[in-house]
């Protein structure tokens, strides 16, 4: 069964002066336990239809379907609680609260979701033995190397349990090792828990190592490729 | 402190209870009339005040503003103490004769000599020119005066806002003279309206320019709340996309401009609870400005002081300030997007 169905989704920015059709008709369907890469040149769309699928913004026309809610369809203030219930972000600055350590920027999600303590401190340091940073914990990122900020993004987006976990060009600041590293950790968390990754990238050494590649031109997907 | 103006039978008993209210902190009885005083070279109407030097004492510090002479301390007979600026304008100074023209209690007019024993100068110069000081039983018997009545009792309370209070007290005391017009209680500001309205007036500038500092503080907190988030555009179009409700960032913006502004505010009241009591204890000195405060009664030596009630009321200000501060940076960071923010280049 599919969490996540897009149907003939479309966004146009500028609609008023030189419109822009960003995602252009797009109906995809994503399975539980995908590793996918949504690829294509600069300015396809990758980001938009990531945003899209996430609920960040609000398509022109077409809908959203993830396990069967029609986020299109929910008002400011549920799609803000279904992104925090549902969907885990990694974003390509890292994002990080700078004067949080590593830790309080995973648990915060957490205390967001309302979590106990007891609960937030074992996941936390759950997740931190996943992506292999327990002696980090109390560390500011600012102390931490680009790949390790960015392991604890892919912490703090799975610390919420979400269904699935969209990364937009997760790799594109990190040098071959840490991408590398990332990836590796990506893929054992989408192998050992069935974790939903969907990426947009045009990293090679991302797009190597994806199950499926569903290829954007113009806003419009023109191939979707399972790779064996 | 309060005066009580009694105008016929001295109520020596009640002047004893008035000592036994609370809060009542001294109480003494004086002699006082409208006279004439002269001098070989001028004269000039006066208030004499015919007193009880010990009782005084306790009320008033008129002894410790003496810059000639001394305070009844003498062997001299009917001595007079009289202020700086009536002693020049009479050209006399300690050990001259003054002469007091005065109408005795029957309406005839009566002469004294008196001997300047000590000249004063207080901060209020119109007080100085208006008020000579002599014994209460020489003036008794100048104007034929029953020794057991008294025209004025002055009261001193151990702190200003007890007044009205103690002053309800006295007119319950003496409810039935008051009734028969022959008493009339007045607190200090019935005495004295001007010095009132002046106090007034400085409260009230004194909120205006309170008013006009919240206003620049306000400025500046927006100021700095806009640069804090603009320069973390990034961080709180996050918050937003990982699920932070918008009525969380409000209050966390909010959160942070209080505590922002609780901690400039509590260094400043702070520098300024060291600032007022330094300056309490070794005073102000406005002596360049003394003629023009002396003469609407200020000294011109302040010593300033500052409740502790007002200190709680500038930090609630501050806070409220704050929070209205807020408002327009929140309501800014509330209008990001989040996938524009996550973005954004700081």
């Amino acid at each position: 069964m599919s969490i996540i169905k897009t149907k003939e989704l479309n966004k146009i920015y500028d609609v008023e002066t030189i419109p822009v059709h960003a995602v252009n008709n797009v109906s995809l369907e994503f399975e539980e336990g995908e590793f996918t890469a949504i690829i294509g040149p600069s300015g396809c769309g990758k980001t938009t239809l990531l945003n899209l699928i996430g609920g960040l913004d609000t398509p022109t026309s077409g809908e959203v379907f993830i396990n069967g809610t029609n986020i299109t369809k929910l008002n400011s203030r549920e799609i803000i609680d279904f992104r925090l219930r549902n969907i885990g972000f990694v974003f390509q600055a890292y994002n990080l609260v700078p004067v949080l350590t590593a830790k309080e920027n995973v648990e915060f999600i957490m205390q967001l979701q309302g979590i106990s303590k007891e609960n937030r401190e074992s996941r936390v340091l759950q997740l931190f033995d996943q992506i292999g940073l327990k002696d980090k914990l109390n560390n500011r990122p600012g102390k931490l190397s680009g790949g390790q900020q960015q392991r604890v993004a892919v912490a703090r987006a799975l610390a919420s349990k979400p269904k699935f976990i969209l990364a937009d060009e997760p790799t594109a600041n990190l040098d071959s090792k840490s991408t590398s590293n990332l990836l590796d950790i990506m893929l054992k968390l989408n192998e050992v828990e069935n974790t939903t990754f969907i990426f947009s990238t045009h990293d090679s050494r991302v797009i190597k190592r994806a199950r499926r590649l569903i290829t954007l031109e113009d806003g419009k997907v023109v191939k979707d490729d399972i790779v064996k | 402190m309060m005066k009580l103006f009694i105008l016929s039978n001295l109520q020596l008993k009640k002047i004893n209870e008035i000592k036994s209210i609370p809060n009542v902190k001294a109480v003494t009885s004086r002699i006082k009339s409208m006279a004439m005083i002269s001098s070989a070279n001028s004269g000039t109407g006066v208030t004499i005040n015919g007193i009880d030097t010990t009782g005084e004492k306790s009320i008033s510090d008129l002894y410790t503003k003496l810059i000639d002479g001394s305070y009844f301390d003498t062997k001299l007979k009917y001595p007079i103490v009289i202020g700086s600026k009536l002693a020049e304008k009479l050209k006399v100074k300690v050990k001259s004769k003054v002469v007091i023209t005065i109408q005795d209690v029957n309406g005839n007019i009566t002469y004294g000599a008196f001997k300047v024993v000590g000249i004063f100068k207080t901060f209020d110069t119109m007080f100085d020119q208006a008020n000579v000081f002599v014994l209460g039983n020489d003036l008794a018997n100048l104007i034929s005066f029953d020794e057991n009545q008294t025209s004025e009792i002055a009261v001193l309370l151990t702190h200003n806002d007890f007044t009205d209070s103690v002053a309800a007290k006295i007119k319950n005391l003496f409810r039935s003279e008051i009734k028969n017009g022959n008493l009339v209680v007045r607190t200090w500001n019935e005495i004295n309206p001007i010095l009132k309205m002046l106090n007034e007036m400085t409260v009230q500038f004194t909120m205006i320019f309170v008013v006009i500092i919240l206003v620049a503080l306000s400025f500046g907190i927006i100021n700095t709340m806009l640069m804090a988030i603009m320069e973390r555009v990034r961080e709180i179009g996050m918050l937003m996309a990982i699920g932070m409700s918008k009525a969380k960032v409000f209050l966390m913006i909010m959160l942070e401009t209080i505590f922002l502004s609780l901690t400039g505010g509590v260094l400043g009241l702070f520098i300024s609870w060291i600032i007022i009591s330094i300056t309490n204890f070794t005073g102000i000195n406005l002596s360049s400005v003394a003629e023009g405060l002396n003469s609407i009664g200020y000294s011109s030596f302040i010593r300033p002081e500052l409740g502790i009630f007002f200190y709680f009321f500038i930090a609630s200000l501050v806070i409220l300030t704050a929070m209205f501060a807020s408002i327009f940076p929140a309501r800014k960071a509330l209008k990001l997007k989040p996938s524009e923010a996550i973005r954004q280049d700081v």
